[in-house]
């Protein structure tokens, strides 16, 4: 099914299902949920980075008129078993220590919002202010603050033997890394730093909680996966699973930042408290201080290669700070670090490193860009040296199909070399670059992608129409992905398809959308739902014709048997509706295999010598997508991955003080990219079919948000002559670097 | 956001009533675009809100080659930059009102509400410096004039007496021969606040060959909007060459008191300084010889 | 805190509503009139997300009070279709994809109407420019940006109609 010409619908660029809701405001998000009779949450949080909670008296907030409920960890169920529900709860709302400013330590519910937050000022909370580290390589010093007293570093070598911020070291070792340098005719070594990002979607976390009078707890919440927070409420409050529904809404943009909970388990503490259903909603400050932003990170890496332009060795140390808790990206980090190359001889090292910020969260491909911009900074200063071409160089060193990484993993059907032969024939990179200070840089790029749980459900209608029903919370228009394919594999125009997305009551158990599985994953569970309704309904027209099922066929819409026997599918639809039983296809499905994604993307600069401001003036985007089932929207993926790049490469970062305050949790100093800022980012989709999926489809989100920072950088190199080696690259690092300013 | 009681009134009389009573804990209310924000922050918890949308003096933008330009303290930027005179005569104004937010924002701010919000990066602050506008203010004992360069005094903090409103700027009819030009440096390409800013309006001699008055002043690099007498004072007799020009950026740098904060360095500031002084002097002078510039 | 009670148009229609100073339009469209359309990004004018039309221009309505409308007429998202269909706005931000997950969405069609209602034919640069105020975190701005020369082609193509 691979030959494209053979698509009816997969391919092309329908109008979203979705798409009137959302032009016209009538999309209900998380947060414009409103039930009757419904009360307001207010989050206290602590206003220091480290501390030790020593009292709390709530009483002042209870007594205000007009308050319905206060709660903090005590109204939580213990937990002594495990570690990681530990931290989860602890995340949830602090009960011995706050590990950084904004951290939860009780909730108000109130009449109005403007009470509940007057009554959480009420609380009394004393403190005992600790030292904090917010800086990755200052929290490894022997002379750090140590967040959690109880942790040891874990590696091969075992548990360490004295409390450490290091929750986790990793080695990957192959072949002779001092024989691969020792053999290198140039060797290259830099050290970059790369600040905390986020993932910056507009919509806000918000959870609205009901307990219904049979003990049955409804959530309607943002999220990018009812069935996580259904895990995750129901692991804290120790409920049945079947006592709990979690109500996915629209999503205000999400990126990874909506696979955590934050304001499920506070609106369902409040509300069941308060006997009122309760809205947590939180503010845009919030969202900074004290959602799961990325890492930020330090590099070492060095990097050899022979003079015939092959690769021999590299050396590489990731620290990446995970935040309060571990479970920081490094080990993706690595894997994007040495995935796109044949390193024959490599060692690499990973450190989780817990700081005091929010608990790290996913971040489109998480740990990836940072890494790459580690990596393909070099990789652009080895062709310099050796004198290649920047495309050239990558292809000479390229993986294939069956090539081993340093972390072990072998490589599936890949497309990277048909990336980077796609970038070296397109017409952004043939097209000359004139002007002083200007420069032209390249990044390459790979994202693994991932498979993973889904689940769809189509229910024929009587009219032939088909009602489509899955768990994947669509967050950029993954219902009309799913439907096409579905429509594809039912053989029927899109329009009689009929997507919506499902509570945890009403569907099939499935994985958060995200790591690009969704069009991929959930389209897989949609075609074999779809050949089970046709499986399903050959059956029932044998029995309807009285003939072997064997000998019923099914194409373009058409059920027939022999050359008299046919039935459209709408009539044989109204048939089995009006007697003998609906027909219902149901797949829930595990995909172990995943196709991975490469994106080599090109960037035009020209920097401002004087001020250090970079404007770029012209950007690509080329992507292996597999195949892309809905063109228009793979571009815009890889539009926006770019943009998300873009901001992550130029402008946006975290700043604290020495307090460890976040000195810009607002959308005026946390800079993200505007209209303005970037140019229209042209895009080059590349189409080399996954086989394991039915139409070849790839993962198409991540990938692109990957090289950006290093495509600046290299072309910031080729204007000013100087490398950027900290994220962001603002215009005060470029000044430092071109030694207008000291540093 | 706290409580408070809004009122409207349509008279400076009853705005200045309203003003003057300690009790009411009043402050002026125009776009609201820095007052709103700032008392979410809980940085200011007034006990009213006094709208001077509605009183005439303050909404009212006149243009004339005869009089110059007054401009209510309520006008918002987009109406004054919309303005064909005031695009014609004060291009230097336009350039640092046109960047106070985006298209949204400057439907709501004020060049009033810029001034008296009186933050050190206040873009058109140094713009009405070198253009010589004059603040009139209207109080419990009548009515005053304040120069701009002199009407902030701190961060936040400015000349007006309790129950003193300002009412209006006035900008002098430009002199022959004379530009304006006003630069912030950002990271973005709008709705930044400005890490520095400079300010430069000069005239020439009718020949143009000489610089007959200068003035500079930046943003951004001090606790208040920054006039530099000196700098200007420094190109007054000279030609206009990209020499004198450096010797003026100097001068400016020099007298930059810049600190370092999450939108930029010490360093990075005055560093700044000399190159957009240079840059808005470059600019004043081509205005000044008639041509037209655009960002 | 007394409540004050608002007159005022909103999308056409004459209303009245009982808010507090300290409201913003925002909340008040939102809260009190239930209109969800209009959506809080950042609360400081700094996305775009709430942008509304008051008086036919265009405001954060974050950064508005509720009680300042009183006499005035708003504009939200809600009032631009009608039973015709899409506004050509609204359309063409449909057929161009120039939305993903739709929450600046609104904002940005509001924005957009703001900027062709003065200036029926932008340059590419002067709607980047407008819309610097409206923050998309999906889309890269590109499919907007093309929504837009959509949007103008076709209200122009609409206008020549009328005027021939």
């Amino acid at each position: 099914m691979n030959d494209s010409t053979k698509y009816n619908v997969v391919g092309t660029r329908l109008p979203r299902y979705d798409g009137a809701d959302k032009v016209t405001g009538a999309a209900i998000y998380g947060v414009d949920v409103r039930l009757p009779g419904m009360a307001y949450g207010f989050v206290l949080r602590s206003p220091h980075a480290h501390a030790r909670l020593l009292s709390m008296d709530v009483s002042r907030a209870e007594a205000l008129p007009g308050v319905y409920a206060v709660v903090t960890a005590a109204d939580l169920p213990p937990e002594t078993e495990d570690t990681w529900r530990q931290y989860a709860r602890d995340n949830t709302l602090a009960s011995d220590k706050v590990l950084y400013v904004g951290h939860p330590v009780a909730a108000v519910a109130a009449r109005t919002p403007a009470l509940a937050e007057e009554a959480a000022r009420l609380i009394a909370v004393e403190y005992e202010v600790l030292p904090a580290v917010t800086d990755v390589l200052e929290a490894l010093r022997d002379d750090a603050p140590i967040l959690h007293d109880d942790m040891r570093t874990q590696s091969l070598a075992g548990r360490g033997d004295k409390p450490s911020n290091v929750a986790s070291h990793f080695r990957q070792l192959k072949g002779d890394p001092a024989r691969g340098f020792a053999e290198a005719d140039v060797i290259v070594e830099r050290e970059f730093h790369t600040a905390t990002v986020h993932q910056g979607y507009i919509e806000s976390h918000a959870a609205t909680a009901v307990w219904g009078d049979d003990g049955v707890l409804t959530i309607y919440t943002t999220t990018q996966g009812s069935f996580s927070v259904r895990d995750h409420v129901v692991g804290l409050l120790r409920l049945p699973m079947s006592n709990v529904r979690i109500v996915p809404m629209e999503v205000g943009g999400a990126f990874g930042g909506k696979n955590s909970s934050y304001v499920d388990v506070v609106a369902a503490l409040l509300a069941r408290k308060a006997r009122h259903p309760v809205k947590v909603t939180m503010s845009r400050a919030d969202v900074f201080l004290a959602s799961g932003p990325s890492s930020g990170a330090v590099f070492r890496v060095k990097m050899g290669a022979k003079r015939d332009g092959h690769i021999t060795a590299l050396q590489a140390e990731l620290f990446y700070a995970a935040g309060a808790y571990p479970g920081s990206p490094v080990g993706s980090g690595a894997g994007v670090m040495c995935g796109p190359y044949v390193i024959p001889n490599g060692q690499v090292d990973g450190y989780d490193v817990v700081t005091n910020g929010p608990r790290v969260g996913s971040y489109r491909a998480p740990g990836g860009t940072p890494a790459n911009f580690a990596i393909e900074t070099l990789i652009d200063e080895l062709a310099e040296k050796l004198g290649l071409d920047p495309i050239e160089f990558r292809l000479r060193n390229h993986v294939r199909e069956g090539d081993t990484q340093i972390n072990g993993e072998t490589h599936g059907s890949i497309g990277g070399i048909e990336v980077l032969e796609a970038a070296r024939a397109c017409a952004h990179y043939n097209a000359p670059l004139t002007g002083s200070h200007r420069g032209r840089g390249v990044a390459h790029a790979y994202w693994g992608n991932w498979g993973g749980r889904s689940s769809c459900i189509l229910n024929v209608n009587g009219d032939g129409t088909v009602s489509l029903l899955t768990s994947s919370v669509d967050l950029s228009g993954t219902r009309t992905t799913i439907a096409m394919q579905a429509a594809e594999a039912l053989e029927l125009p899109p329009e009689w398809i009929k997507p919506n997305v499902g509570d945890t009551d009403s569907t099939g158990y499935a994985d958060v959308s995200a790591g690009s599985r969704t069009t991929y994953a959930t389209g897989i569970a949609a075609i074999k739902a779809a050949e089970s309704v046709i499986a399903q309904m050959r059956a029932r027209a044998a029995a309807l014709w009285d003939v072997p099922v064997e000998s019923v066929t099914y194409a373009h819409g058409v059920f027939a048997a022999g050359d008299e026997l046919r039935f459209t599918f709408a009539a044989l639809a109204r048939q089995v509706t009006e007697a003998g039983g609906a027909i219902t296809g149901v797949a829930n499905v595990d995909v172990p295999e995943w196709g991975a994604g490469f994106s080599t993307q090109i960037a035009d600069v020209e920097v401002d010598p004087e001020t250090g401001k970079v404007t770029l003036l012209r950007y690509t985007v080329v992507q292996d997508v597999g195949k892309a089932v809905h063109p228009a929207m793979v571009e815009g993926q890889m539009q926006g991955g770019a943009v998300q790049g873009i901001g992550w490469a130029l402008y946006e970062g975290y700043a604290y003080n020495d307090k460890g305050q976040m000195l810009n949790a607002n959308f005026l100093d946390y800079k993200m990219p505007t209209a303005l800022d970037v140019p229209g980012i042209e895009t080059v989709i590349v189409e080399v079919p996954y086989p394991p999926h039915p139409f070849g489809v790839r993962g198409v989100g991540e990938p692109p948000i990957v090289p950006p920072p290093a495509a600046i950088a290299n072309a910031i190199y080729r204007a000013v002559g100087v490398r950027p080696d900290h994220l962001p690259m603002t215009p005060a690092h470029l000044l430092e670097k071109l030694g207008v300013i000291g540093d | 956001m706290q409580p408070f009681v809004y009122q409207a009134p349509t008279s400076v009389g009853e705005a200045v009533a309203l003003l003057v009573d300690p009790a009411h804990r009043a402050r002026p209310f125009a776009g609201g675009t820095d007052l709103l924000v700032q008392m979410r922050r809980g940085l200011f918890m007034p006990g009213m809100l006094v709208d001077v949308k509605r009183i005439p003096e303050l909404n009212r933008l006149t243009c004339d080659s005869g009089a110059g330009l007054t401009l209510g303290a309520a006008v918002s930027c987009a109406w004054l930059c919309d303005h064909p005179s005031v695009q014609r005569a004060y291009p230097g104004l336009i350039d640092a009102a046109s960047r106070i937010g985006g298209a949204a924002i400057q439907r709501r701010a004020t060049l009033g509400g810029n001034l008296c919000n009186a933050a050190p990066s206040g873009d058109s602050i140094p713009a009405m410096i070198v253009l010589g506008a004059t603040a009139t203010i209207a109080g419990p004992q009548g009515t005053r004039s304040v120069p701009i360069a002199d009407f902030c005094t701190a961060p936040g903090k400015t000349v007006l007496g309790p129950g003193e409103l300002l009412i209006s700027i006035h900008f002098p009819v430009p002199a022959p021969h004379s530009g304006a030009r006003y630069l912030r440096f950002i990271p973005r390409g709008e709705m930044d606040i400005a890490v520095a800013g400079a300010g430069a309006w000069l005239a020439l001699s009718d020949d143009g060959s000489t610089i007959t008055a200068a003035r500079v002043a930046l943003s951004a690099v001090a606790p208040t909007p920054l006039f530099v007498e000196a700098a200007g004072a420094a190109l007054v007799g000279k030609t206009p060459t990209a020499e004198a020009f450096a010797e003026a950026a100097a001068i400016a740098q020099e007298a930059a008191r810049p600190i370092s904060d999450v939108r930029g360095t010490a360093a990075q500031r005055r560093h700044l300084v000399g190159v957009l002084t240079r840059r808005v002097l470059y600019g004043a002078l081509q205005r000044a010889q008639g041509e037209t510039i655009h960002d | 805190m007394t409540k004050t009670l608002v007159s005022a148009t909103v999308n056409g229609e004459p209303v009245e509503f009982l808010c507090e100073p300290q409201q913003s339009l925002l909340e008040c469209l939102r809260d009190i009139l239930g209109l969800t359309g209009t959506k809080e990004g950042c609360n400081d004018g700094n996305c775009g997300a709430c942008s509304v039309l008051l008086d036919g221009q265009l405001v954060n309505s974050c950064l508005v009070l509720g009680v300042e409308i009183a006499g005035r007429a708003v504009t939200t998202v809600e009032g631009l279709a009608d039973w015709h269909g899409l506004h050509p706005i609204q359309q063409a931000f449909l057929d161009e994809d120039g939305f993903q997950c739709g929450f600046c969405t609104p904002g940005m069609i509001i924005a957009t109407k703001a900027l062709l209602d003065r200036q029926p034919d932008p340059t590419e640069e002067q709607i980047r420019t407008w819309l610097s105020g409206n923050l998309c975190r999906c889309t890269g701005y590109d499919k907007i940006v093309r929504a837009v020369q959509a949007a103008s082609r076709q209200l122009n193509a609409a206008s020549r109609e009328v005027e021939a």
